[in-house]
């Protein structure tokens, strides 16, 4: 699979996707999209990055190991539930802020920092469960 | 569809009012706790030196919070919290009843002395796979099982659950490991996806999840064909998690090959996820089909238990005769289970108040202090038996978890889990010895210990009911595994070493020997139950009875979560 | 509708539990994702094919503006292959680590936990 054109192509490909499902993940709350789609599509965007230029390579760009990205994923799920302690609702009730930057209104959420949860969730057990099947074919 | 000025009265419709004191946290708080320190513990990867001293810290914390939801439950009745706001039965309801309290307070127990055991018996390696973030994955998913009132949600914890698991059972990838996590997974998966095949008929028919709502409208039902279709398929999904006799053969597979200290959770914990999933989706939401199984279950029962004994008698190896145990006490659970107030229920209830007033002497009139009130005030023979089913259940998670501790302690001094190769254990460890003969008393149902008490409650509940037959294997069941305790007993502390070249060539965890009270602790703590339950049943009995009450009239738990639904 | 669904349903459940019967890994994991598929079918099933309308809420409106398909069993059906498809993962990269260390995919091979050649246990002290 190490074909030249290939390995020029994978990285533009996985920075591609990478934005794609960043793009997905926000776009899920009032459209179709979210959190485990979006995270599909960046783990398989790693998975073509590994693909084309090995397992190694994808654990550098990663920084992080997948699977406390994934750790990370359910902290940020199980905090957002417990922002309603602070607000005396129910567990996961979602509350929503309306800062304004530079002059625009942006919505954030507790559902947003679910999904986002999700998502690095996804990313991190795909990713990982990808890069060692990968792995092993290599060896 | 509703325009839009009335947005404020649909929502109202639909959103619980009211805001929520903290303490109203604790019916989520343990599954939000367990799934936050494996998160933060996912995340330390780098500081597998923390990990222990984290994961005591967070054990604890589950435990005092368990305690404190039993103290509330026992105190106020079943409690609901609705997640979202949404009122019922539109949002996901956690309802926690006595039953539910039981069982969690029981889990997060025996989860705080695995991972006390854990600390040493489990090496670096294993700590850098991601044991103690698999643990408490694994803990908030049976948590979860154990708290939720949402049939799809019950469903998503089972799943939770497995996943910890299947991370706990590979931890180590042996040989050995690959080919039993091969069986268990399949097995798993196939059981959980037919619990799935019956919510979705479920769901058909009643067009909710919500177990309260549920319970609320299956007595209306008409259809009832429908209704023992869902239960047969609940019983075949549940049986198969809890290892019941026809579908229990992934059990002996795989318990044997992980750790020892995740066999113990293995053993202590999943199975009785299953039973207490049978006991809240068969006895709880569908009573009158229950009544047209008992006969089934009952069989199943016996089978089990014969299974369970026969299968320890057989085995070479300390662990797959520990394996057999779990079946034994899963066969026992089950026959609480299949006792129905049809059966005779008029003159069982004459035989009950008889027998707690008569003179049978000894054995029977210390039974009584076990279980009088609830046969003097003439209590139905379902109580007795799920009263019974539930204690040998809690009595089972605490001693089969410590039955596992302490052979992994007496494999690793030995060298060996093989009954051929222990030998010579009481010279070298006596106190081990001591705690392993408490504990194999206990299994074995004999007194003064945390068995004897709920077989009793069985036994009398299974003659009452008309079901003698059942009675007599849960004693037969007793006496054999009497025979193969006495086998253990003998043969891996009893008799002298034997040669070493006899001894098995595993390797038990990390060779350096660990500190003694390290070792001892764990052991200690669930000993303390086990004693505490076997000499002063009577709280015990108390609780369970609660529990049994709630189960066989869920009044409480259903105007728990329709009630002041807050 | 329903009834050509519950056909199909059927269909997947029976190449499924066939696959399942089989003794070779491989065959088992397809029957396991078959199994999934059907189970989101019947899903789907039960909850009533109604209207096809997506249940979302058009920008600007607070309700939906027509009768919209059920969202419930939608949910179900996301959760169930979330976690279906995790665990299709997880048994594939198991099933392939089973193969390389054991050599095998047949399940009768795998006999390294239950040793055919145990003998019986000790008979005497």
């Amino acid at each position: 699979m190490r074909t030249v054109i290939f390995r020029f192509t994978a990285p533009y490909l996985t920075a591609l996707m990478v934005l794609f499902s960043i793009f997905v993940l926000l776009r899920g709350h009032n459209d179709p999209g979210g959190g485990f789609i979006g995270g599909l599509i960046a783990a398989s965007a790693f998975a073509i990055y590994g693909i084309a230029c090995g397992v190694v390579a994808v654990r550098r760009a990663l920084w992080f190991h997948p699977m406390a990205i994934s750790g990370a994923g359910l902290f940020f799920a199980v905090v957002a539930g417990l922002f309603s302690l602070f607000a005396g609702t129910g567990f996961m009730t979602g509350l929503w802020i309306f800062p304004v930057f530079f002059g625009n209104e942006v919505a954030l959420s507790t559902p947003l920092l679910f999904d986002i949860g999700v998502y690095l969730v996804v990313v991190g057990g795909i990713t990982s469960i990808a890069l060692a099947l990968e792995e092993r074919d290599t060896d | 569809m509703a325009g839009p000025s009335d947005l404020a009265a649909l929502k109202a419709e639909a959103m619980v009012e009211g805001a929520l004191a903290p303490i109203d946290y604790l019916v989520v708080a343990p599954v939000a706790v367990c799934l936050l320190f494996s998160a933060v513990l996912l995340m330390l990867r780098k500081r597998i030196d923390w990990h222990p001293w984290l994961a005591i810290p967070g054990f604890l914390a589950l435990f005092a919070i368990d305690v404190l939801l039993l103290l509330k439950v026992a105190l106020e009745g079943p409690q609901t919290m609705m997640m979202g706001n949404w009122k019922p039965p539109f949002g996901i309801a956690f309802t926690v009843d006595m039953l539910g309290a039981l069982f969690v307070t029981t889990a997060g127990f025996v989860g705080l002395a695995a991972t006390i055991y854990a600390t040493f018996s489990i090496s670096r390696t294993e700590r850098r796979y991601g044991f103690f973030p698999f643990l408490f994955l694994m803990m908030g998913g049976v948590s979860g099982a154990f708290l939720t009132g949402d049939v799809f949600n019950l469903y998503v914890w089972f799943e939770v659950l497995l996943i910890g698991s299947f991370g706990l059972l590979i931890l180590g990838s042996e040989h050995e490991q690959l080919d039993g996590a091969t069986k268990y997974c399949f097995l798993n998966l196939v059981a959980t996806t037919l619990f799935l095949i019956t919510i979705s008929y479920l769901y058909g028919l009643f067009g909710t999840l919500n177990m309260a709502d549920i319970s609320g409208k299956a007595g209306r039902f008409e259809d009832d064909g429908a209704l023992l279709t869902i239960s047969v398929l609940f019983l075949i999904a549940f049986a198969m998690k809890a290892a019941a006799f026809p579908l229990n053969f992934w059990l002996p597979a795989s318990y044997h090959t992980p750790r020892f200290v995740v066999s113990a959770l293995f053993a202590g914990l999943l199975t009785k996820v299953g039973v207490y999933a049978l006991i809240r989706m068969v006895l709880m939401l569908f009573p009158a089909q229950h009544a047209d199984l008992a006969t089934i279950i009952g069989w199943v029962a016996a089978l089990t238990m014969l299974v369970g004994a026969f299968g320890a008698l057989a085995q070479s190896d300390l662990r797959r005769l520990l394996n057999y145990f779990v079946i034994a006490g899963i066969g026992t659970i089950f026959a609480g289970l299949a006792l129905t107030e049809t059966g005779g229920a008029g003159e069982a209830l004459a035989t009950a108040a008889s027998a707690a007033t008569g003179t049978d002497g000894g054995m029977s009139a210390a039974a009584t202090t076990g279980s009088a009130a609830p046969l003097v005030t003439g209590t139905s023979n379902l109580v007795v038996g799920l009263s019974g089913a539930v204690f040998y259940a809690l009595h089972s998670i605490v001693v089969m978890t410590a039955l596992y501790l302490t052979a992994g302690t007496a494999a690793r001094i030995a060298g060996s889990s093989s009954l051929r190769g222990m030998g010579g254990l009481w010279r070298r460890a006596p106190g081990l010895a001591a705690l392993m003969l408490v504990f194999l008393f206990a299994v074995s149902g004999l007194p003064p210990f945390s068995g004897f008490w709920p077989k009793v409650i069985l036994v009398r509940g299974a003659f009452q009911s008309g079901l003698p037959w059942l009675g007599a294997v849960i004693l037969l069941t007793g006496f054999l595994m009497t025979v193969a305790s006495a086998r253990v007993f003998a043969l891996a502390f009893w008799r002298d070493a034997p040669e070493p070249a006899l001894a098995g060539a595993r390797d038990f965890g990390p060779t350096g020997q660990p500190s003694p009270l390290l070792s001892i602790l764990p052991l200690l703590i669930l000993a303390v139950f086990v004693v505490a339950a076997g000499v002063s049943p009577q709280w015990l009995v108390t609780l369970t009875e609660v529990a049994a009450r709630g189960v066989v009239d869920p009044a409480a738990y259903v105007g728990s979560v329709f009630g002041g639904a807050s | 509708m329903e009834t050509a669904l519950c056909l199909v349903v059927g269909c997947l459940f029976t190449v499924a539990l066939y696959l399942l019967l089989s003794k070779h890994i491989i065959r088992m994991l397809l029957g396991v994702v078959l199994l999934g598929n059907g189970v989101n079918l019947l899903i789907f099933t039960a909850g009533r094919v109604s209207s096809i309308a997506p249940p979302l809420v058009p920008a600007g409106a607070e309700t939906p503006l027509t009768d919209v398909a059920n969202p419930l069993p939608q949910a179900l059906i996301l959760t169930a292959i979330v976690i279906s498809f995790s665990f299709f993962a997880f048994l594939l990269v198991l099933a392939y680590r089973a193969y390389q260390d054991l050599g095998t995919d047949d399940t009768d091979q795998m006999r390294v936990a239950e040793p055919e050649d145990d003998g019986p246990p000790p008979l005497g002290y």
